[in-house]
C-alpha cells in the first residue's frame, strides 16, 4: 500500500520519475563519457610511444 | 588607391592618425563595393517581408509585433555584415600587416569597427522608417526606434567585432559567428525591442533606452579590449 | 606558502591528484545523493500546495546550481589559462564544458517536466529557464569554438577568451531576461513557485546540493585527466604515467 502510493507520487508520477530517472542517466553519462574521453587520450599516448620504440628499433 | 604599409620608409604616425587613414581606407573600400554595402541592407527587408507572408498581412497584428520583427531582423543583417570586417584583411595579409606594424592594433580595430558600423549598422537605421513603415509602426515612434537602432547596431557591430576576430580564417566561420554573437546580443535584443513597443505604445521609452545606452557604453569601452585579443590569438 | 597553488600549474601533478580525488569525490557524492533521495522522496512530507511534484525540485535546483557553478569554473580556468598562459587552466576549462552543459541540458528538462503540472505547459519561458537556455548556448559556442580550430593551443586560447566574454555577460544576461519577464507578467504569474522549504524539506535539498557539487568534482578529476594527456602527449613524464 505504501509502496503503491509511494510510487503514485500523488498522481504527479509521470512527470517526477522521469525526472529522476533522466538526472540518473545524465550523472551515469557524465561518469561513462569522462572515462572513455581519458581511455581515448591514453591509447593515443600508448600508440604514439609504441610508434616511436618502433622506429628506434 | 594604395596605402604603404604604416610605418615604411621611416615615417612614423601617431596612433590617432593612423586610426584616421584606418576610418579612411575602411570607408574608402566599402564605397567601392556598394553591392557588398547593399546586401546586408536587402537581406534587412527581406526579412522583414518574411514575417508578414508568414503570420498574417493584418496591420494591427504586425504592430504588436514589429518591435521583435523589427530587432531580430537587424541582428541578422548585421551579424551578415559582420563576417566581412576582418576577413578580406585577413584573407591578403594586410592584417597580419596591420598586427606587425607596430601600431596601436587596438587603435586598428577601433577604426575598422567604428568604420563597419557607418557603413552597415547606421546605414541599417537610415533604411529603418521604410521597414517601419512596412511594419505599421507609426509615425511618432520613429525617432525612439532609430535612436535605438543606432545604439543597438553600434553595440552589436562590437560583439560582432569579438566573435569577427576569434572566428577569423575558420571554416564554416560565418555559423560559429552567428552562434557565438546571439546568445550575447539577447540582451540588446530585450532592451532594444521593449523601447521600440513602449515608443509605439506612445508611452515613455526612456527606460529602455538607458539601460539600451548602458549597455552600449559598457560593451564600446570593454569589446575592443576582447576583440584586440581575440585578433592577436588568432593571428599568433 | 604558495607551493602548493604553484605545483597545481603542473600537468604530472594535476593528473595524479585528479587521479585521487576522483573516487573520494564520487564516493561522498554517492553517500550524500542516496541520503538525499531517500529523505527527499521518501520522508519528506508533499507540499501543500504542489504536492508530490515539488520533488522534483531535487534534481532540478541542484542541476541548476552546477551549471551555474561550472561556467564559472570554466570562465576562471580560462582567465588562468590566458593570463599566466598555464596549460592546466585551459585543461580544466575544456574538462568543465561538456559536464556544465550536460547540467544544464538536465536543468532545462527537469524544468520543462516541473512546469507541466504547474503551469500546465511542457515550456514557458519564465526568467530562469529562459536565463539557463542562453547559458546552454554559451556552453555550445564555447565547445563549438574550441572544436573549429586545428591548432589545439589557438582553440584552447580562443575559447578562453569566449568564455571569460560570456562570464561577464551572463549578469548582464540573467538582469535583462528578468526585466523582460516582469514587463509581461501577464494574467499567469510564471515564477518557479518556490514551495516554502521547511527545515525537513530543506536537508535532502542542501544533501542533494551538495551531492550534485561532489560529483561534479569527480567527474571534473575524471575528465581532467584525460584533457591533460592530450595537451601533453609529447612531454616525458606522460610516457611513465600512461604506463600505471
Amino acid at each position: 500500500m505504501r509502496a503503491a502510493a509511494f510510487f503514485a507520487m500523488g498522481g504527479y508520477a509521470r512527470y517526477v520519475w522521469p525526472c529522476f530517472g533522466l538526472a540518473a542517466s545524465i550523472l551515469l553519462w557524465n561518469v561513462w563519457s569522462a572515462r572513455r574521453h581519458h581511455a581515448q587520450a591514453r591509447m593515443r599516448v600508448l600508440r604514439a610511444v609504441a610508434m616511436a620504440g618502433s622506429e628506434q628499433s | 588607391m594604395q596605402y604603404p604599409a604604416l610605418g615604411t620608409r621611416g615615417v612614423s604616425v601617431g596612433t590617432g592618425t593612423a586610426m584616421a587613414l584606418i576610418l579612411r581606407r575602411e570607408l574608402t573600400l566599402s564605397l567601392r563595393r556598394p553591392d557588398q554595402l547593399l546586401q546586408p541592407l536587402v537581406f534587412f527587408l527581406i526579412v522583414t517581408t518574411l514575417f508578414p507572408l508568414g503570420l498574417s498581412p493584418e496591420l494591427a497584428l504586425l504592430r504588436a509585433m514589429a518591435p521583435g520583427i523589427l530587432w531580430v531582423a537587424a541582428l541578422l543583417a548585421s551579424l551578415l555584415a559582420m563576417e566581412g570586417l576582418f576577413k578580406s584583411d585577413a584573407d591578403d595579409g594586410t592584417l597580419e600587416q596591420l598586427a606587425l606594424s607596430g601600431q596601436s592594433l587596438g587603435g586598428i580595430v577601433i577604426a575598422k569597427t567604428f568604420a563597419h558600423w557607418l557603413v552597415s549598422g547606421a546605414a541599417l537605421v537610415l533604411v529603418s522608417p521604410l521597414v517601419a513603415t512596412a511594419l505599421a509602426i507609426p509615425l511618432e515612434a520613429f525617432p525612439t526606434m532609430m535612436l535605438s537602432l543606432a545604439l543597438g547596431t553600434l553595440t552589436l557591430s562590437w560583439l560582432g567585432a569579438i566573435g569577427a576576430g576569434l572566428t577569423v580564417g575558420l571554416r564554416r566561420g560565418s555559423v560559429l559567428l552567428s552562434l557565438i554573437v546571439l546568445p550575447l546580443a539577447m540582451p540588446l535584443l530585450i532592451f532594444g525591442a521593449n523601447a521600440t513597443d513602449r515608443a509605439i505604445g506612445g508611452d515613455d521609452a526612456s527606460g529602455g533606452l538607458y539601460f539600451l545606452a548602458a549597455l552600449c557604453v559598457f560593451t564600446c569601452t570593454l569589446a575592443p579590449l576582447a576583440a584586440t585579443a581575440a585578433l592577436r590569438i588568432t593571428l599568433e | 606558502m604558495w607551493t602548493w597553488f604553484y605545483r597545481l600549474a603542473s600537468p604530472p601533478y594535476v593528473y595524479r591528484l585528479a587521479a585521487a580525488f576522483a573516487p573520494w569525490l564520487l564516493g561522498l557524492a554517492v553517500l550524500a545523493m542516496l541520503y538525499g533521495l531517500i529523505d527527499g522522496l521518501v520522508f519528506a512530507p508533499p507540499d501543500y500546495q504542489q504536492g508530490d511534484a515539488f520533488r522534483m525540485a531535487y534534481v532540478h535546483v541542484p542541476a541548476a546550481t552546477v551549471s551555474v557553478m561550472a561556467y564559472t569554473l570554466m570562465a576562471v580556468a580560462s582567465g588562468i589559462g590566458l593570463i599566466w598562459r598555464i596549460k592546466v587552466g585551459h585543461a580544466v576549462a575544456a574538462a568543465a564544458a561538456p559536464i556544465g552543459a550536460s547540467f544544464t541540458v538536465l536543468t532545462l528538462v527537469t524544468g520543462s517536466l516541473w512546469g507541466r503540472p504547474m503551469w500546465g505547459t511542457y515550456w514557458a519561458w519564465d526568467p530562469r529557464l529562459t536565463s539557463e537556455l542562453i547559458l546552454l548556448f554559451l556552453y555550445f559556442g564555447v565547445m563549438s569554438l574550441r572544436a573549429a580550430f586545428e591548432d589545439p593551443t589557438r582553440g584552447d586560447r580562443a575559447a578562453a577568451l569566449l568564455a571569460v566574454v560570456g562570464f561577464v555577460d551572463v549578469p548582464i544576461i540573467h538582469f535583462s531576461v528578468q526585466w523582460w519577464n516582469s514587463l509581461h507578467q501577464g494574467a499567469t504569474v510564471l515564477k518557479f513557485a518556490k514551495p516554502s522549504m521547511a527545515p525537513v524539506m530543506l536537508w535532502p535539498l542542501l544533501a542533494m546540493l551538495l551531492g550534485f557539487t561532489l560529483f561534479f568534482g569527480a567527474v571534473l578529476c575524471m575528465r581532467l585527466r584525460g584533457e591533460v594527456l592530450n595537451r601533453e602527449r609529447q612531454a616525458n613524464w606522460v610516457r611513465e604515467a600512461v604506463k600505471a
